[in-house]
Parts: C-alpha cells; structure tokens; sequence
C-alpha cells in the first residue's frame, strides 16, 4: 500500500471516528462495575470460628476430589466444544510454559 | 525513639470504617460522623475510584489511614515496597492518623491475610520496637499500636499483654489504639478481667479507640471462645466497657468498625450515633 | 518457642498438628483454637477469590468453585498484602487443574477477569480533545504515535471470552458462540468497559500501545482492520491520552 493511499485511508478513519462520536459518547453514560469495586478489599476482621474451612482440604491428586463443574456453562454454551482450534499466539499461549 | 510531637489529629469524635458502598450515603447523610477510617491496603492502587473517592471525603473528613499488612510483629524484615506503598498513601493523603496492629501476617513472603498473635517476651518487645522505629523513622510520623483479639495464649509469654505494649510505647515514641471489643474478646476467651486489662493499660498513649462486633462460639472443653467477627453490632457488655474506659482516659476518637455482612448505612448510623452519645457523657 | 515457621506450615496444611506451646486457657494444648486462625486464613483468602473472579465461579459453580479456592490458596498464597490483586496465577492454576478441563476456556477467562481489575486500579489519564486529530494534517498523522491510557487492555483468545463474558454479568444477554474472540477493555470514568474487537483492530491496539505509529499500527493490521471504528472506539472511551 502506497504511502499516498495510507494518507487517505487514514484521514477518512479520522472523519469517520469523529462523525461516531457522539453515539459512543452518549454509551459512556451506561456505568457498569462488574462488581469490582469491592473485589479483594483487604480488611482486619476474623473469619467465622472454628468451622471446618480450614481444616479440611480437598486432595485431587489423591483421587479425593469428586466435583465436576456445574455452573451455568450448560446454557451459555450453544456449539459444544471441539478440539481446540488452532493456536494464534493468544495469552493461553503466552502462559502453556508456566508451571502452574 | 521517635520524639517528634504525637501526630494523631483525629477528633474526640464518633468515626465509621469506611466501606465504599456508603459513598453516596455518606456524602448525603453523614449524621454525627466525625470522620472516617480506611483500610491502607485498599489504596494502593494507581488511581480509579478507589483513590477518587478517598480524595473526595478526605476533603470534608479527618481520614485515619489503618494498615492491616504490615507484619509489624513478624519475625523477618518488614517489606520494603510494602513501607514503599505506605508512604506514598501517606505523603499524598495527609491523614490524621495511621495505625498498626500487634500482629504478624507475612512470613517468608507468603502473605496470610490474618492478624497472627505473638508471644509476649522481652525478645519480641526489641522485635516489635526495632519495626516500629523502622516504620516512624520511614513515614516520618508516630504510628499508633493496636492490641490484637487473643483466641490462645504462648506458654513462652512471660509478660501481660498491658506491660508489652507499655514498654513498646516507652522504647519507640508510638501511641496506642485501644480496640475495646479486642479486649473483651481477649478476656472472655483468655478468662481474665477486662477491667483489670483497662487499669493496668497505659491509657495516657492512646490515640483512638475502636469498637466492632464479635461472633460466639466455643472451644473443645466447651469454654466460650468470642471470634473478632466484625459482622454484627456492638453488644451492651462492650458498651459498658467503653464507658468504663472512657471514664478514666476521657473523650478519645471512638470507631465503630462492621467489616463482615456490612449493613445499610441507616444501622452504621445508628452505632456511630450511639458512640457519639457515650462520648458526650464523658 | 514456636516459631512462626512452625505457626505457619499448619495455617496451610491441615494435615498438620497445632504447633506445640500454644495453651487453652485450662493450660491444655490449644487444637480448635488454632483452628480459628486456619480458618481466618482459607476462609478469607477464599472469599478474596470469589469476589474477585465471579464469572469463573458462576462458570463452575459455588461447591466446585470453593474447594477449588481451597486448593489454589494452598498452592499460591498471596505474596503482596494487597488482596485486590490476589489470584494473578490463576490462568495458570487453571490450565493445570485437571477436574477444570472440561471447560478449557477458563483459564482465559480469568484473565479477563483480571485485566478488569488491574483497568480499574490503573493509573488515572486525562484523554485528549478529539478535534485535535481531526486537525491534523494527514502527513503529520501517519506519523503520530498514540499514548493510550494505562487502563487500557487488549486480550486474544481462542475462546469467546468476550460473549462468555457478558453472558453471564448482563441480565438477559445472548448465549455464546464457540469461536474465537479478542476484547478491549477500557475505563472512559471509573468503570471498566468491556468490548468486543477484530483481529485486526486487536493487532492493531496492541502495535499502537507498543508504541508504533499510526501509520505502521494500521498497515501492519491487515486488510479487514476498520480503522474510522477502531479510533472512534478508543476516542469515544477516552482511551487516547496523548498524540
């Protein structure tokens, strides 16, 4: 691509992400915090008792563990998984190399 | 030896552990409040609305800033960038107090998020002290020192509880915060006197006062054992210990702190309006 | 003397005794006492987990999700005392955790999960006025490099991240569909925003925040890479901070 051509590519995005604005503005009102806000607050207070948190563990390496997950996959899953598809350098990528 | 002037400029005042839920109510309805006490840990981030809004009330309230992540009592070095972080909330902050507790929680760099008790010997009195110098000297401010909520005591302790922190003031230059319901939470489960705990505290050092509520439960021998839960009201035996010790060290900044299952503001303010009237009989 | 070496290694392996010298106040050796602190510890760190990944845990259920908690604690243990960004391995932990491979897109997941939390404690930016790129003249602006704000995030997956996502954060939205997808997240105020992106504008984000210019980000982006959407999204997010 010539740098002429870029040049006009390039100040016709400008025009068009100006002529949006306005819509993706006025969106921006639409606060939303995923609850994050109070996510890992640090705090000085004492758990609840003796309960057996604590003091019990599952062990899956030693077969111990029994769950499977059973969340809301089931429904926010329309097309089950197949293999994998093909690798293209994402994050999982990234991280197959870290010792978990 | 830190002998700088003591730097605690809360108010005499009913104060409330600042929970970011309240915002909006805080800033509409603040009732008798004081000022506000937050969580150091919490305001470490870059920005965003946690840093926002604490700029925002520090505006119209006294902040008190309370680490919970110190690991003043802990047996290796205090953390660097952890001191690093402190300051930086500090300098920025100007709050009119910062506090510790007598815990540790970091040990070999593994952070464990609970307060861990000490054993009371003169060798963590140096310990503990040693840090607290580190920690004045760094903030360039006196820090105040809370007594922690006991659920077992050391056989290696060798001094009362009172004692330790009475020579920790005396060898670093640190206040004291007096929790009250640590203290009866420490002597119901301990089965010692919490009075005789507040005649023998050295209340002349004391910066401020908290007040929580606390979880029953008990141990294996069937021994009431009091968990420092922060989920519920203050009861009426706390209370009266309150004014018991208030009696003797007049008005302090009182907080009330509901850390655990926190309620609508409505029932905060009705604890804060309560600790505002035990301060106005003092 | 006990050590907090030995007050310690019990905190985290219930397998383990309480430390000797710790006493009841009958002098007995204290054990449910000690307890209270294995408590305060799984619990909270527990809690600290939950709250911070919420679509992983709607994701494999409550039960599944705190013995899952119960086993990543043990083996990563937060090393800062700052809880909000406690879990940082937990892509990792993922991948590796057998009972989870059912579900291979989790460990991305979580990343989103984190990149969400790490936009809203990023450093604050002022964005810059639109109008200014509008006036630029087209050679000064193919040359331009984009500053775009700390709480901006670029992730690709394999996985519909982004529909898995808002699937389960927004009432009513659409279930996903298998395939892959990139996402922007970005904090126009104070609340992390949450979109779904191309490739290309996922390439080409990424090369402008690696501090390429205009001109080499979008020519290097392919063919498919609407740049008037990319750079209205980023303007209108207050994204850009400076030119």
């Amino acid at each position: 691509m010539s740098k002429v051509s870029n040049t006009l590519i390039l100040a016709s995005a400008v025009a068009t992400a100006m002529a949006g604005l306005a819509t993706t503005a006025s969106a921006a009102g639409d606060e939303k915090c995923y609850g994050i806000s109070l996510a890992g607050e640090n705090g000085c207070a004492a758990g609840p008792g003796t309960s057996c948190a604590g003091t019990s563990t599952v062990d899956y390496q030693g077969n111990a563990w029994s769950l499977v997950p059973a969340g809301t996959c089931e429904t926010t899953m329309i097309e089950a998984m197949g293999d994998s598809p093909e690798r293209k350098g994402s994050l999982t990528a990234l991280e197959r190399d870290i010792p978990a | 030896m830190f002998d700088a002037p003591p730097s605690s400029n809360l108010p005499p005042r009913a104060g409330v552990g600042y929970k970011p839920q309240h915002y909006m109510a805080i800033t509409q309805d603040a009732g008798p409040l004081g000022w506000l006490e937050i969580h150091a840990e919490n305001y470490m981030g870059h920005g965003g609305r946690p840093i926002a809004q604490l700029r925002h009330l520090s505006e119209r309230f006294p902040i008190s800033v309370h680490g919970v992540g110190l690991s003043i009592g802990g047996e290796g070095p205090l953390d660097p960038d952890h001191l690093s972080r402190l300051k930086h909330l500090v300098d920025w902050l100007n709050p009119a107090s910062f506090s510790e507790h007598l815990a540790w929680s970091t040990h070999d760099s593994h952070f464990l998020n609970d307060l861990l008790p000490l054993p009371y010997t003169a060798k963590t009195v140096d310990r503990v002290s040693a840090h607290i110098d580190q920690v004045q000297n760094h903030l360039g401010r006196q820090m105040l020192l809370e007594n922690p909520s006991s659920y077992l005591a050391f056989k290696d302790s060798d001094m009362s509880e009172t004692d330790f922190l009475r020579e920790v003031v005396g060898k670093t230059g640190c206040g004291l915060l007096l929790d009250v319901n640590n203290v009866f939470v420490s002597a119901t489960n301990l089965q010692t006197s919490p009075q005789d705990y507040i005649d023998s505290f050295p209340l002349d050092a004391v910066g401020e006062m908290h007040l929580g509520g606390h979880d029953e439960d008990e141990d294996e021998a069937g021994a009431p054992l009091l968990i420092d839960s922060h989920g519920k009201a203050v009861v009426d035996p706390v209370w009266a210990l309150l004014d018991y010790t208030l009696a003797k060290s007049g008005p302090k900044p009182l907080l009330i702190e509901w850390d655990n299952d926190v309620p609508d503001w409505d029932v905060l303010l009705d604890e804060i309006t309560r600790a505002d009237a035990a301060l106005a009989l003092v | 003397m006990v050590t907090q070496t030995q007050f310690q290694a019990g905190l985290l392996d219930p397998t383990q005794p309480a430390p000797d010298g710790l006493i009841n106040p009958n002098g007995d050796q204290a054990t449910k006492r000690y307890d209270v602190y294995r408590n305060n510890v799984a619990v909270s760190l527990s809690d600290a987990l939950e709250a911070a990944f919420p679509v992983i845990r709607k994701l494999v259920g409550d039960q599944f999700f705190r013995a899952m908690a119960g086993v990543y604690l043990r083996k990563h243990p937060p090393t800062t005392p700052m809880m909000m960004f406690y879990g940082q391995a937990m892509p990792q932990f993922l991948r590796r955790f057998e009972p989870a491979k059912s579900l291979p897109y989790l460990p991305d997941i979580a990343r989103v999960e984190l990149a969400m939390r790490q936009s809203y404690h990023a450093a604050d930016a002022t964005p810059i006025n639109a109008t200014i790129l509008a006036e630029m003249a087209p050679d000064t602006l193919i040359s331009a490099k984009l500053k775009l704000a700390p709480a901006t995030v670029v992730l690709q997956s394999d996985y519909p991240i982004y529909s898995i996502f808002i699937a389960n954060t927004v009432d009513g939205a659409p279930p996903a569909k298998m395939e892959p997808e990139n996402m922007l997240i970005t904090r126009p105020n104070f609340d992390p925003a949450p979109h779904l992106i191309s490739n290309a504008a996922a390439h080409c984000i990424t090369s402008l925040q690696n501090g390429d210019s205009l001109g080499v980000a979008m020519s290097t982006s392919g063919p498919d890479l609407d740049l008037g959407a990319t750079l209205g999204l980023l303007l209108g997010q207050s994204a850009i901070c400076e030119i």
